[in-house]
């Protein structure tokens, strides 16, 4: 059993309730034990720290101080909800980095009593953590119904794989988790160069034009490359992709019906779990598709393909891509 | 301000010594009393040897030297003291002033009071106070100096130079044209290095292979110059003048002696392999191949990895159509031991690895190419025999993209700036202009074009129709937004000029991607005792006075391994690394400083915790005895094992343990009172 | 320039998508300056189009009252006083989440409110005096 901290954030006891649900069903097959912060509050998303700096970080930093008075032996607090992880994630690099900072915000805590101690927690996003800590060996043995002949769209949003800090993801803006999760679940996966681009955050709230624009270009992307279905790892993205699809429509004059799901409501029907125990029917754009592809092209006996003749190249060679010891490696060597 | 100096006992000392405290201009004067300290010096230490203290405004001046030539002559002085400057500075100059007197340079004794006193401090007291102590503390320990001798050394006239590019070859030019042996040890199958791969050269547009081959063939043929390929440095021991490089001559499997070098073997052999090295991974060679038809020497060398031989046993094409018959399938690394006397460091750049930006594409989109990979697209002897297309090998691009400044400028990557890319960007403009009637698009943030006629060229690619755009590209992207922009790839890019945002389809990129030290440089300076900065460039003994020598003497450094530069600072500077080395040569000998450690064997234990320190490989140890010794010629004083002795075994000839401690002493003789140092 | 930097809206259409900051060749956290100009064009009273800034206040309230975001209030306050045509065009959606419980009606308390708010306040004091 992986023992974590988990901080839900507000998204997932609504919005994203699809997400919660399906967490919850998946954490038992992966061996996965979260533990809730008890009591834990909003962490602000982008919000609070547009208005003012110490109680946005204060805001953030109480669920820590709460979090770590948890710990036990884990000292992993697992987030699901991007935002959340990168607020947590920021507080907590920034409390360690610049003293000062550090200092008020514990003395802020402190009319609380509470204390936390900068890097004394592990902050970690869930799909770092399924695919890093349990390992996509472990995710692969669960699979019973592998998700053949769907095309799913990775999209993973801008906050996680940004400004990552700690050096937990493979790139800042092409990374491989979420391809390699998928691909493991058995889907087709797309080859998805807006994979980290922004959906917009809380922009249909300030500037609908804008907004719908950048919603329009990942959807129109994913629907010209074929996808079925877009998959994502933030409450954010879904909200807007999902939500306000129908306005975006309208707006363009267009027909679009990408429907967008959570990784782990995906996770969970290649587990064999019921689609209503995941969370399906809670999105606006149905993804009633996504469960009918599924159930007719249904995979387990098709005879293996006979293995293909390498082709001869055509063309000039392309250069290969760079492995993840050798970023790393290169990583190290930077200097600032 | 009371001092607490014993006036009790007579001066002990046979010590004639004169002080000399400079003021400097106001450099020292400014912050520090020098009369009052020439006058205490004067009064307060006659009766620690000081028979006479001076002032005056610029002690390295003739005036100022004059003065104490004039001392030592008149007043007998055996030992000087001058309190100014750093001695990196002016060392040498008081030494030699003392020399011409007639008295050993090496008891002259700086201190300094600029660096180490006017310029760190502002309280004018304290920092006078403390100047008199430094100079009391300098008095002490040059009673205890003793007259030395520089150590001489012959120096061979044979010279290694590792590295065949352009300027390793035209430091072995200029050396073997002079009449000495030059052995010259390069990596690859042939000399030419980076050179050899381009096709024009900036800003003449010479063909750089024409250029370039007349000096490998001089190279190849040259009496005095052994050319040694497919070979590396493994060790280097000795000293300036004496060094023993063992040199590992790989295998190339074919005897150079029987080889016509008429290039059949390379057709027969059924093996394709991508060329990473020559071809920058865009074209092919075989399993056994020369780099390229011109390489110098014109022998191929077998690629053991990937010959079908060496994985099953079959094949050996090349052996069966060999006429004269140099295959030498079980050919040995041959192990040579080189004799000389100084050697040069040429071993030239790598280009940054463009697949680090993950926004430009270069890995991802196929029409992205880097700068390499341009030279070897446009030159005539390439994999597209000169023919600029894209990745398909067949279509020719209609609007093409040149990005400045790849992983260069970046804090992300390298904070520095890679010299030629700017120039190399305007040189792509124009040749794929010439050669597809292209629209070209650069893409800048400034224009570095800083030579001769380089900027003429500048204007002249201006000319051509090439259209600049100032702003660095944030993204390569292949994500169409409109129907203009399908099935292009689209630079998108602030115009900063314009002020204004801007979308650019093109069909084809160019990266023009930074210059990198080597990946082993760190390796290579730690077998050739040098230094290396963080990024990896090899450090020239003063950035701007000595770009050549290395704070090793005998090891210099030219050309692209020092730092980034073109193909006329390389030249530059490889032949001036070859006349410094001539002008040794010609010396016959060379003296070294006597400032040395040495140990004292019969405190010497055995224990070896020296032999590790060393920086310098000086330290051997003889088993026999039991005891370590220092080589005097390699060691250059630094102190570390005179420290790390637990024995104190080590003691340092100019920086002697009695020395030290007397000049500690003399510092502490001047009770400075706490409260009027500040600073 | 001061003015002309705190009025300006760019800061305010800045989504903190990080781009900017992991390609700057200069390492500038540009999301963090945004950040800052946004509470100095708060506290300075210079901001221009009040939507973005009403926006993240009506959030921050929310959170001081009740220690969770509260959507459906966020939602009703801020598209009353600015998209007021646009709740026409939303009642789909609207009606889609409440249907299927996606957005609460009430909000959700947490327990100990006091501790955020003292934590809050004292944050605030700390704030000011720098």
């Amino acid at each position: 059993m992986s023992d974590y901290i988990l901080y839900p954030g507000c998204s997932m006891e609504a919005s994203a309730r699809a997400y919660y649900d399906s967490l919850k069903a998946i954490s038992k097959p992966l061996g996965l034990n979260l533990r809730e912060i008890e009591d834990w509050n909003c962490c602000g998303a982008t919000e609070y720290l547009s208005v003012s700096k110490t109680p946005a970080y204060a805001l953030i930093a109480r669920n820590l101080a709460l979090a770590s008075n948890q710990a036990n032996e884990t000292h992993s607090v697992v987030a699901p909800c991007s935002a959340c992880y990168l607020n947590l994630a920021k507080a907590d690099y920034y409390m360690r980095e610049q003293p000062k900072l550090g200092k008020t915000v514990n003395e802020a805590l402190a009319a609380g009593n509470l204390h936390y101690v900068p890097g004394s927690l592990d902050i970690r996003h869930l799909l770092d953590v399924i695919v890093y800590d349990i390992g996509l060996d472990s995710v692969e043995k669960k699979v019973v119904q592998p998700l053949t002949g769907l095309r799913v769209v990775p999209y993973l949003g801008c906050m996680v794989p940004r400004p990552d800090y700690d050096h937990h993801w493979s790139d800042h803006e092409f990374p491989v988790e979420l391809d390699f999760l998928l691909k493991v679940l058995g889907a087709d996966v797309v080859d998805y160069p807006l994979k980290t681009e922004c959906c917009g955050g809380h922009m249909p709230q300030i500037s609908p034009s804008t907004a719908f624009e950048m919603l329009r270009r990942l959807i129109s992307t994913a629907d010209e490359r074929d996808g079925d279905v877009m998959v994502t790892i933030c409450p954010m993205c879904q909200l807007n992709i999902d939500g306000y699809q129908g306005e975006m429509n309208q707006f363009f004059g267009t027909n679009y019906h990408m429907p967008i799901l959570f990784f782990t409501q995906l996770m969970g029907l290649a587990f064999g779990i019921e689609p209503k125990e995941l969370g399906f029917g809670l999105e606006l754009v149905s993804a009633r598709n996504v469960l009918d592809t599924l159930g007719v092209k249904a995979p387990p006996e098709t005879p293996p393909a006979p293995p293909r003749r390498p082709r001869k190249p055509e063309g000039l060679p392309m250069p290969t891509p760079l492995t993840k010891p050798q970023i790393e490696a290169l990583k190290k060597e930077v200097v600032k | 301000m009371t001092d607490n100096i014993e006036n009790t006992s007579p001066s002990d000392a046979q010590e004639k010594i004169g002080v000399y405290v400079c003021h400097c201009g106001t450099n020292i004067a400014g912050v520090v009393d020098v009369v009052q300290v020439a006058n205490w010096a004067a009064q307060s230490l006659k009766h620690r040897g000081v028979v006479i203290a001076r002032e005056y405004k610029f002690m390295c001046s003739s005036p100022g030297q004059d003065l104490i030539e004039k001392d030592i002559k008149e007043l007998g002085l055996n030992r000087v003291i001058v309190a100014a400057c750093s001695p990196h500075l002016h060392e040498k100059t008081f030494r030699t002033a003392c020399a011409n007197a007639g008295l050993n340079p090496y008891l002259c004794e700086m201190v300094s009071i600029r660096e180490q006193v006017s310029w760190v401090h502002t309280d004018k007291v304290a920092a006078t106070e403390k100047a008199k102590a430094a100079i009391s503390g300098g008095v002490e320990r040059v009673r205890h100096h003793v007259p030395l001798q520089p150590i001489i050394v012959p120096i061979n006239p044979a010279t290694l130079i590792v590295g065949g590019g352009i300027a390793g070859i035209q430091s072995a030019l200029e050396i073997a044209d002079a009449g000495f042996h030059v052995y010259l040890v390069e990596r690859e199958p042939s000399i030419g290095g980076h050179m050899a791969q381009f096709d024009k050269t900036f800003p003449t547009l010479d063909c750089s292979a024409c250029i370039l081959t007349p000096k490998m063939n001089s190279v190849g043929t040259h009496p005095n110059i052994t050319l040694l390929t497919w070979s590396e440095v493994e060790k280097v021991d000795g000293y300036v003048g004496n060094f023993s490089v063992t040199v590992r001559k790989k295998a190339r499997k074919v005897d150079e002696e029987l080889c016509t070098g008429c290039g059949i073997c390379q057709e027969k052999c059924p093996k394709k392999v991508i060329d990473n090295v020559f071809e920058a991974g865009l074209g092919y060679r075989k399993a056994i191949y020369t780099p390229s038809p011109q390489s110098v020497p014109n022998r191929p060398v077998i690629d053991v990895p990937n010959c079908t031989y060496y994985e099953k046993g079959t094949c050996k094409a090349c052996d069966i159509f060999c006429a004269p018959k140099a295959i030498r399938f079980d050919q040995e690394d041959q192990i040579l031991t080189l004799n000389v006397g100084n050697i040069i460091l040429a071993t030239g750049y790598e280009l940054f690895d463009a697949r680090r930006i993950p926004n430009y594409g270069y890995g991802r989109l196929p029409n992205v190419f880097t700068s390499l990979e341009i030279e070897r697209l446009t030159n005539a002897a390439g994999p597209t025999n000169g023919n600029v297309v894209m990745r398909d090998g067949k279509t020719t691009p209609k609007t093409v993209g040149i990005i400045h400044c790849v992983g260069s400028r970046d804090k992300n990557y390298n904070n520095y700036c890679s010299v030629i890319c700017c120039m190399q960007s305007l040189k792509f403009a124009h040749l794929v202009h010439e050669r597809t009637g292209a629209q070209v698009y650069n893409f800048y943030i400034d224009i570095r074009a800083a030579f001769k006629d380089y900027d003429e060229f500048y204007q002249r690619v201006l000319d051509e129709g090439t259209m600049f755009v100032r702003g660095k590209v944030a993204e390569v992207t292949d994500v169409p937004r409109n129907e203009n922009e399908r099935g292009k790839l689209i630079i998108q890019v602030e115009d900063t000029l314009v002020g204004k945002q801007r979308r650019i389809p093109v069909d084809m990129v160019i990266l023009s991607a930074g210059l990198e030290p080597r990946k082993d440089s760190k390796e290579v300076a730690k077998t050739f005792g040098i230094s290396c900065s963080v990024n990896g460039w090899f450090i020239e003994k003063h950035p701007k006075l000595d770009p050549i020598a290395t704070m090793t003497e005998g090891i210099f450094i030219a050309g692209c391994a020092q730092g980034p530069k073109d193909i006329p600072a390389s030249v530059a500077q490889g032949a001036a690394a070859a006349a410094r080395v001539l002008g040794r040569i010609e010396q016959k000998e060379m003296a070294l400083e006597p400032v040395r450690a040495s140990v004292i064997e019969e405190k010497c234990s055995g224990c070896r915790i020296c032999n590790g320190l060393c920086p310098f490989n000086a330290i051997t140890f003889h088993e026999d005895r039991m005891v370590t010794e220092i080589n005097p010629a390699l060691c250059q004083g630094c102190g570390t094992c005179v420290a790390a002795c637990p024995a104190g075994a080590i003691t340092g000839t100019g920086f002697s343990n009695d020395q030290i401690m007397a000049q500690i002493e003399g510092l502490l003789m001047m009770n400075i009172e706490p409260e009027a140092v500040t600073a | 320039m001061r003015e002309e930097a705190l009025k300006s809206n760019t800061p305010w259409i800045c989504v903190s998508c990080y781009h900017c900051v992991v390609r700057c060749p200069q390492n500038i956290h540009i999301p963090d300056v945004m950040y800052t100009l946004k509470d100095m064009a708060v506290q300075a009273k210079l901001v221009q189009d009040s939507t973005a800034p009403d926006f993240s206040q009506t959030f921050v309230d929310m959170v001081e009252e009740y220690g969770r975001s509260f959507e459906m209030g966020l939602a009703s306050r801020h598209y009353m006083k600015h998209f007021p045509l646009r709740l026409a065009n939303m009642m789909p959606m609207g009606m889609g989440m409440l249907a299927r419980k996606r957005m609460n009606l009430a909000p959700t308390r947490i327990k100990n409110m006091k501790q955020l708010k003292a934590i809050l306040k004292r944050a605030k004091e700390l704030e000011a005096k720098q």
